[in-house]
């Protein structure tokens, strides 16, 4: 089932006197998510992506816009018609309730046509716990579960009466480490199985990239950029995307282009063509430098950090706006930790330009 | 050897002195529970003497040579206290049913639907909890006399239907339920009505029957209302008959038999507490535990 989004707006009154503007959550959003794939909506806390699953979810509806699945419009239906599975955070298992009953819970409340015997039930609830595998745990009560366990109860609870659309919200940020890369894939997994089209809510990039076939950055209620997670990380359209997507953070220097030189203060680190004279925001991904020691930039050497297959090297600059420089270097170049500085090269691919107001990606070529 | 004698003195005076606590603790206990048992032994005491020996003690003695039930059978007798037991059941359980149904509802408005002027209606209905008891039962005498509910059941159960301190009790612990749960719920296609009751309600059980026990005990109670509102017998409760017994003596008040009828009537009350005294311990203790 394609879900598509159609200049979706969600306002909400302001609630403060003074400044009676509507708060706008979700602005004039328009995309499509192709059947059966996995979508990622990544932003920052308060960016509006929760919103954005309550309005496709229908607990919320949209102050202007439309939402189809496949050719229907939905935009107007409650959200028990609308035929969508949704995890939440928290879980929402009914604590008083066995895992079964649980699971079997949306299945009760069918009505007319499509009201189900109880064998039918118990057939429908086995074959969800076992696509989750939590078989063994069925006359359990979630307290009794541990956290991984207990979301694949709600994972069981929206799989069991066949959505049409599964929506995750913030699925892995209540467990641990460990548990959170194994559900991670194990989410990956059941969708492939199921083959239901995905929107999954997070503010975890790497959680994000890592699974997703498709990922929509947002930041206050508009959509950034969206594309394939490869594609957003090596191309950002804009500074906010370049520096939201990817770990440890990119490195973004104050800089200027003087007559096709890029320069990081009187360092000139590549030569563009292309490009007038201007004021520019350099960011640089950390595997993309080259340590190299006649290299342009020369940066203060502080701490180098082994972390076995690389090594990360911490390092500052009077332009760099980040305190810290990472950059991150096959462990096999050897680091000279007594000197006060080291010299980079840079991977012209690696290196973004901002314009400095806009923000907006500036191309260029080397 | 002479750290592990000091260690055994240790232990010793340790025990001596956990002994001396328990002494204390133990005594203070009795006292207390001396204290608070006496009443009813007086009360069952008392229900056992007969008419003629109560009125013939000048010092009132701590215990008879001659039990007699002659007195239970002389509350029973003298008036319908049978009757009056009737009424009285039949008034306790429809009151707490009905209100039961009607705070449940409420609570359930007040922390769960949205609509407007929801906080104003829920302060003023605070607010009349600030309103003394005495001035509320005026009021309602009149308006219950106007409808002509005098000398009826309907008149006897209307003015407690409701409570504000109830509602407000479970609108509380209604509201300490995730926002969540009525999200998912919703999603899966439960109404209102149902997901109150496969959801909030048993969820808030212990408040419930905390809510029922307490009422059931206050309606078992009750005295001044029913005394105002009715002069027929036919619906006196036993509150009522207990009074009634009392101005039944020759002459002079008949406390045996009034006791042996607070015997009677204590009785329900007790059995009820016996039975659900876990489950109001665990309707307290819930309100400080995150659920």
């Amino acid at each position: 089932m394609k879900v598509v989004l159609q200049n979706l707006t969600k306002k909400f009154p302001s609630r403060n006197k003074k400044n009676p503007q509507d708060v706008i959550a979700v602005n004039d959003f328009t995309f499509e998510i192709p059947d059966g794939k996995l979508i990622g909506l990544l932003g920052p806390s308060g960016c509006g992506k929760s919103t954005t699953l309550n309005l496709i979810s229908g607990l919320q509806s949209p102050t202007s816009g439309k939402i189809y699945f496949g050719e229907d419009d939905v935009t107007d239906l409650p959200p028990e018609h609308r035929g969508v599975g949704l995890v939440f955070q928290s879980y929402a298992l009914y604590p008083h309730l066995t895992v079964r009953q649980n699971i079997m819970f949306p299945l009760q409340n069918l009505k007319g046509a499509q009201k189900l015997s109880k064998e039918q039930m118990a057939e429908k609830v086995l074959k969800a716990a076992g696509l989750v595998q939590i078989d063994e745990l069925l006359d359990r009560k979630p307290n009794e579960l541990s956290g991984g366990q207990q979301q694949r109860v709600a994972i069981a609870r929206a799989l069991v009466k066949t959505p049409r659309v599964l929506l995750l919200d913030e699925p892995l940020s209540n467990l641990d480490a460990r548990l959170r890369l194994q559900t991670r894939e194990e989410i990956r997994r059941i969708q492939k199985e199921t083959r239901l089209t995905t929107i999954f809510v997070t503010h975890d990039q790497e959680e994000a990239m890592s699974i997703s076939d498709m990922i929509v950055v947002m930041k206050d209620g508009v959509i950034q950029q969206i594309g394939k997670p490869q594609d957003v990380y090596d191309d950002p359209v804009n500074l906010f995307v370049a520096k939201f997507l990817g770990t440890p953070p990119i490195n973004v220097f104050d800089g200027r282009v003087v007559r096709g030189h890029l320069m990081i203060g009187n360092d000139d680190i590549l030569t563009v063509t292309n490009i007038p004279d201007q004021e520019v925001y350099v960011a640089i991904r950390p595997e993309g430098f080259i340590l190299q020691d006649d290299g342009p930039l020369c940066c203060n050497l502080s701490n180098v950090e082994v972390m076995g297959r690389d090594v990360s090297i911490v390092s500052t600059h009077e332009k760099s706006l980040n305190v810290t420089i990472r950059s991150i270097i096959d462990a096999d170049n050897p680091v000279d930790r007594e000197s006060d500085t080291v010299r980079f090269a840079v991977k012209p691919h690696k290196v973004f330009l901002f314009g400095k107001t806009s923000e907006e990606r500036i191309h260029f070529e080397v | 050897m002479n750290e592990f004698q000091n260690l055994d003195q240790l232990k010793t005076s340790a025990r001596r002195k956990k002994i001396i606590r328990n002494v204390v603790i133990y005594l203070c206990l009795t006292v207390w529970a001396v204290m608070v048992l006496f009443p009813f032994y007086w009360m069952i005491l008392t229900s056992v003497k007969s008419y003629a020996s109560y009125n013939g003690e000048y010092i009132p003695k701590f215990f008879t040579l001659s039990p007699t039930l002659q007195n239970y059978s002389d509350a029973f007798t003298q008036v319908p206290l049978a009757r009056y037991f009737v009424n009285t059941i039949i008034f306790t359980l429809i009151t707490t049913a009905a209100m039961v149904v009607i705070i449940t509802l409420a609570a359930f408005a007040f922390a769960r639907l949205q609509f407007r002027g929801r906080n104003i209606a829920f302060a003023l209905f605070l607010s009349l909890m600030m309103i003394p008891n005495e001035l509320v039962i005026i009021t309602n005498f009149v308006t219950i006399t106007n409808m002509d509910l005098r000398n009826s059941f309907l008149g006897l159960i209307l003015p407690s239907i409701t409570s504000v301190f109830y509602i407000y009790l479970l609108k509380e612990n209604f509201a300490q339920i995730p926002d969540e749960l009525y999200y998912a719920a919703k999603v899966d296609g439960t109404g209102d009505m149902k997901y109150l009751l496969r959801v909030m309600i048993p969820l808030c059980r212990p408040t419930i029957v905390t809510i029922i026990i307490l009422k059931i005990i206050e309606c078992w109670n009750s005295y001044i209302w029913p005394r105002l509102i009715t002069d027929d017998p036919d619906y006196y409760l036993v509150s009522n008959g207990i009074q009634e017994i009392r101005e039944n003596g020759f002459g002079r008040e008949n406390i045996p038999a009034m006791m042996a009828a607070v015997v009677v009537i204590s009785v329900p009350l007790i059995i009820l507490f016996l039975i659900f005294r876990k489950k109001i311990m665990a309707g307290v203790a819930r309100g400080g535990t995150k659920g």
